[in-house]
């Protein structure tokens, strides 16, 4: 067997537009998961003990089960109690709960990695809890949750071939298809690889280079 | 049947999970060695050593294992390299986690002051018996709770196993919706099993971690996730 040039050259096409759905995929899903993170975080935040419990409790689950299981989950269950959706919606849906659960966690960090002091002593100036929020936590919290979840961005990018599984056609799904035709799987599954590395090793870079241009230092 | 499931379901789904257990406990034990060598490499003098390492960890983190061991599956074969399933699942889990479990190791070690080793080696200790005597005993509990960490993640990943036709709990569920039907059920006891199986390392990840920041030494920095 040996790489025919011409072969991957005509598949090429098909697989840059399942890249296509790959980033739109990618792109919604971090979304998702970073508007449901601020849920989780903030919900485990509450001076409420049930909402705490129950939202902790969510949590980890989402953490310790299969991304794969959770999307069948989604994808097969849904349609029963009447909600249907296109499988890129239902896999977004899955990848943002997935990664909500984690950056959750990481703005959880980043929030209680704010001194108490600096809290209280905001509080004994007069700020509103609001206030407080906006101006002392959150600006601090941010720059330290930037590295943390350019990783997990990159993590969601290299989980959306999990979601050829629910027939969505991103780039593993469409260069399997591809191959299951032809029965040549060497050039579709090497590009797959080869577009998967090299993008998510330039985003590792770019993000390093972006948390070295921060502001404020995690620390 | 409690719940309604067929007589055989119940073993059904066992076997499937025994399936799973074993795929992530011999990957998880692959994984284990790669990250010391591949992480102590990365701190070694030899500047072939440490190009090696680095080379190999954006290898192994550059694509995720989903779309590695589907290459290993269907495009190994065609060079003569065909090994069962099982074989090419814990060899590609293994050897991917490892690369993530590597940054742990260097991590930890880089975690003990600079000073400690220097001054063990101003003592005379040889770099082998600072390594085994200063630094491993500082730096071996503050691997734990990533370690744990990184093996729940091992442990979905083997879900993965299940669409290169290996019966693990995974596929043993959707056969068995596909016979019986029961969608829901089926679903959610899966989930369930999973999460089972995945809570001592959950909660052991939690103690450890806990245990380290009373101590005032926080967890080192986890490393860039494992995608699942």
């Amino acid at each position: 067997v040996t790489f025919d040039p011409a072969y991957a050259f005509s598949v090429l096409p098909v697989i840059l537009q399942g890249a296509w759905t790959t980033l739109v995929a990618t792109l919604l899903g971090m979304a998702v998961a970073l508007v449901l993170g601020l849920g989780f975080a903030l919900a485990q935040a509450s001076p409420r003990r049930a909402l705490r419990a129950a939202i902790g409790f969510a949590s980890l689950f989402l953490r310790g089960t299969p991304l794969l299981v959770q999307l069948y989950f989604l994808f097969y269950i849904l349609p029963l109690y009447g909600v249907v959706l296109p499988p890129l919606v239902t896999g977004v849906i899955g990848l943002g709960l997935q990664y909500g659960a984690y950056v959750g966690e990481v703005y959880r960090s980043g929030i209680e990695s704010i001194g108490v002091g600096q809290i209280e002593a905001a509080r004994v100036l007069g700020l509103s809890r609001h206030r407080v929020w906006r101006h002392v936590i959150l600006p601090q919290a941010f720059a330290r949750v930037v590295p943390p979840l350019g990783n997990y961005m990159i993590g969601m990018f290299k989980s959306t071939p999990y979601l050829s599984a629910i027939t969505v056609n991103e780039m593993l799904g469409a260069a399997m298809d591809e191959a299951s035709q032809s029965f040549r799987y060497l050039e579709p599954m090497l590009i797959v690889g080869a577009i998967f590395t090299t993008a998510s090793y330039a985003a590792s870079r770019l993000l390093a280079r972006v948390e070295r241009g921060m502001p404020v230092r995690a620390g | 049947m409690p719940l309604g499931l067929a007589p055989d379901a119940w073993r059904l789904l066992a076997s499937g999970l025994l399936v799973t257990v074993g795929v992530a406990v011999c990957a998880a034990v692959l994984a284990l060695l790669t990250a010391f060598v591949v992480g102590l490499a990365q701190l070694s003098r030899r500047t072939t050593l440490r190009v090696g390492a680095t080379v190999y960890i954006e290898f192994w983190r550059g694509a995720s294992a989903l779309v590695q061991l589907f290459i290993a599956f269907y495009v190994l074969p065609l060079f003569g390299i065909d090994f069962p399933p099982f074989v090419v699942a814990v060899v590609v889990l293994g050897l991917n986690v490892g690369a993530y479990g590597s940054q742990i190791v260097r991590a930890a070690v880089q975690s003990v002051a600079p000073g400690q080793r220097e001054a063990s080696l101003a003592l005379g200790l040889t770099r082998a018996q600072t390594l085994r005597l200063v630094v491993a005993p500082q730096a071996l509990p503050a691997m734990l709770a990533p370690f744990a960490n990184e093996a729940v993640e091992l442990l979905k990943l083997t879900a993965a196993t299940s669409l290169i036709t290996l019966r693990d709990l995974s596929l043993a569920a959707r056969m068995l919706v596909q016979r019986d039907g029961h969608t829901t059920l089926v679903y959610a006891v899966e989930l369930g099993l999973y999460f089972l199986a995945a809570l001592p390392l959950l909660l052991l990840t939690r103690t450890a971690e806990r245990r380290l920041r009373s101590r005032g030494r926080a967890a080192p920095a986890l490393t860039p996730v494992n995608p699942l």
